[in-house]
């Protein structure tokens, strides 16, 4: 058995977690708060996963639109995924929630402003 | 605007980011409608349009939302009630009388007779920081929050190669947002033995990508004539002098200074209204209201937050407290209670208690790490309240609730203390 200390990053109070492991599989989570707490400490351990959040140029307006992914995609692709958030353009109008990029690694890349 | 620029509104407030949205918001839903908003850029939302990380409105919505989408919730509610707003209105004055003067293209120079004005102008990034480096001041080297605004709304990458002074949040995430850009960032200096941001950043941003922490370092040295060529970093002792023989050099391109948030108080301090010497923000009462009488204050101009659900909270409160003196009158008690910190805990928001009868969340920081925390609030000798916590960081405000009924037949002075458990 081995035992595992984080910061959870589910939210500004970021809690520390003790995440018990045994035989590859998470055992328990103590010190969260909250449930999220218990999901972030169990997925930290076996496949970590982050939200990723950029921007993509608008053709017709010139500036730049915030995106996110809107479920957390596996930790290692990040860089990846940068290359196709920067390979892509958009037109305005769009409105926050609009997909940018779907099956964009389990998750929809989505716009994150309004640009009339 | 009539022919003499004087117009009159039974709410002013100043800044239209997510404190002032939501006190607008507050005031409106309690009956006050003649509300006029007033915000120096092109939009409503403030600092959260290029906060475009995510993190924001956890406690809100239960959601996490980007810092754009959070402004937007509050900007629809705003236009939802129809309340009146002036964006690329540049506010130039608050007089004690409540009269706001401010500046816009179409209007020119005007002036506002208010009965109440709520001042929610967030804050700015301390460059102090950066002053007593020596070296000449070659092109390359921005605030954290300047960098965020190149890369975030204008699409612009400041540099390849980056040094990063101080640990705040805003640098932080800026460590993260221009590795993944493909910038690499060398290290990030922290002069003190711990960190200014968040864990949770520290963890997001710096330890998922190898960037370096540096505790107790600082940047000795800019190099670089027109452009920076690198920085030399050197340890600083207890009391924060380098230490010479430790001194390294980095090349680098570009130099980000994240050396922690001021309130934006110049409005506050020409309109005599007195400042917390540590907050750097009005003091203010329960209610938010300042020591001049129908102004009150909430957000990060009041002190610096770090949880935007927090800065909607208070305005809230300021937003219905404004309304409340509108329509009801002053409400000041005779014998005000007033809060001092004590021990390890820096400030205190609200630092006087005027009224009675209503539970009184207290909000505090702590200047050092605490661990094993405890906080007790005392009257002289009596104990009116106390809680533990496992640690206690400089980066993350506290809060906990007096009860009216501790609070009833109390006046003179509170003190709040925190120490570490034993002592
Ligand atoms: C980089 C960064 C990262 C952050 N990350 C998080 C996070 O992950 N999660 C979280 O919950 N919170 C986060 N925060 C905190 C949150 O964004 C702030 O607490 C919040 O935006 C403060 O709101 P405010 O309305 O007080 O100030 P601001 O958003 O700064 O708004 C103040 C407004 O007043 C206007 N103004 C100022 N002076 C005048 C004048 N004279 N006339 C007219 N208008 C004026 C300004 O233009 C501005 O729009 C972060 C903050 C920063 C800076
Ligand atoms: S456990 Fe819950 S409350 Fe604690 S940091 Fe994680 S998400 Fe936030």
């Amino acid at each position: 058995m081995e035992t595992k200390e984080l910061i959870c990053i589910g939210c500004p109070m970021g809690c520390n977690l003790t995440v018990t492991v045994e035989d590859g599989d998470v055992k328990s989570v103590t010190g969260n708060t909250c449930p999220r707490g218990a999901e972030y400490g169990k997925n930290e351990v076996l496949h970590p996963v982050r939200t990723l959040t950029s921007t993509v140029f608008v053709e017709n307006r010139g500036n730049m639109l915030p995106v996110r992914t809107d479920r957390a995609i596996p930790k290692e692709c990040l860089f990846e995924a940068m290359k196709r958030v920067n390979a892509v353009t958009v037109k305005a109008p769009v409105s926050i929630g609009d997909v940018i990029l779907s099956d964009f690694y389990g998750a929809n890349l989505i716009a994150t402003m309004n640009v009339l | 605007m009539t022919d003499t620029n004087v117009t009159k509104a039974r709410l002013v407030i100043v800044g239209g980011g997510p404190a002032g949205m939501a006190a607008a918001i507050a005031a409106y839903d309690a009956g006050v409608t003649d509300v006029l908003l007033l915000e120096r850029g092109n939009a409503l939302g403030g600092i959260l349009l290029q906060c475009i990380h995510n993190g924001f409105g956890l406690h809100r919505f239960g959601e996490e939302l980007s810092g754009p989408e959070y402004a937007a919730r509050y900007e629809a509610e705003v236009k939802k009630r129809n309340i009146p707003f002036l964006t690329d209105t540049m506010v130039l004055s608050v007089d004690p009388d409540r009269t706001v003067t401010a500046m816009n293209s179409t209007h020119g120079v005007f002036s506002v007779k208010a009965d109440a004005v709520v001042l929610a102008m967030g804050c700015r990034e301390r460059s102090r920081g950066a002053l007593s480096i020596p070296g000449k001041r070659p092109a390359g080297i921005y605030t954290a929050g300047t960098a965020q605004r190149y890369v975030n709304v204008q699409g612009y990458l400041p540099g390849k190669e980056v040094v990063i002074l101080g640990s705040g949040d805003i640098g932080l995430i800026m460590a993260r947002r221009m590795t993944l850009e493909g910038a690499h960032v060398k290290a990030v200096c922290e002069l003190m033995p711990y960190s200014g941001g968040l864990n949770r950043n520290i963890v997001q941003c710096l330890k998922d990508f190898d960037i370096p922490l540096m505790l107790s370092h600082t940047v000795s040295k800019i190099h670089g004539d027109t452009r920076l060529t690198g920085v030399s970093i050197a340890e600083v002792d207890e009391k924060l002098r380098v230490k010479p023989e430790t001194e390294q050099y980095i090349p680098c391109d570009t130099l980000l200074l994240s050396c922690g948030l001021l309130p934006e108080n110049e409005l506050t301090k020409e309109a005599g209204i007195p400042l917390d010497a540590i907050t750097g923000g009005a003091t203010v009462n329960e209610h938010r209201e300042t020591l001049t009488e129908g102004i009150f204050a909430c957000g990060n101009v009041l002190h610096v937050h770090d949880l935007v659900d927090f800065v909607s909270e208070e305005a809230e409160l300021a937003g219905k407290s404004a309304a409340d003196y509108i329509l009801r009158g002053a409400r000041k008690a005779a014998s005000p209670i007033t809060v001092k910190p004590a021990g390890k805990v820096r400030y205190t928001v609200p630092q006087r208690i005027d009224g009675e009868g209503e539970d009184v969340r207290l909000f505090f920081r702590v200047g050092a790490i605490v661990d094993n925390a405890v906080l007790t609030v005392k009257q002289g000798d009596t104990l009116l309240a106390t809680k533990k916590k496992r640690r206690m960081t400089p980066g993350e405000m506290e809060s906990f609730v007096l009860p009216a009924a501790k609070l009833a037949g109390v006046s003179g002075e509170l003190t709040v203390c925190v120490e570490s458990e034993g002592k």
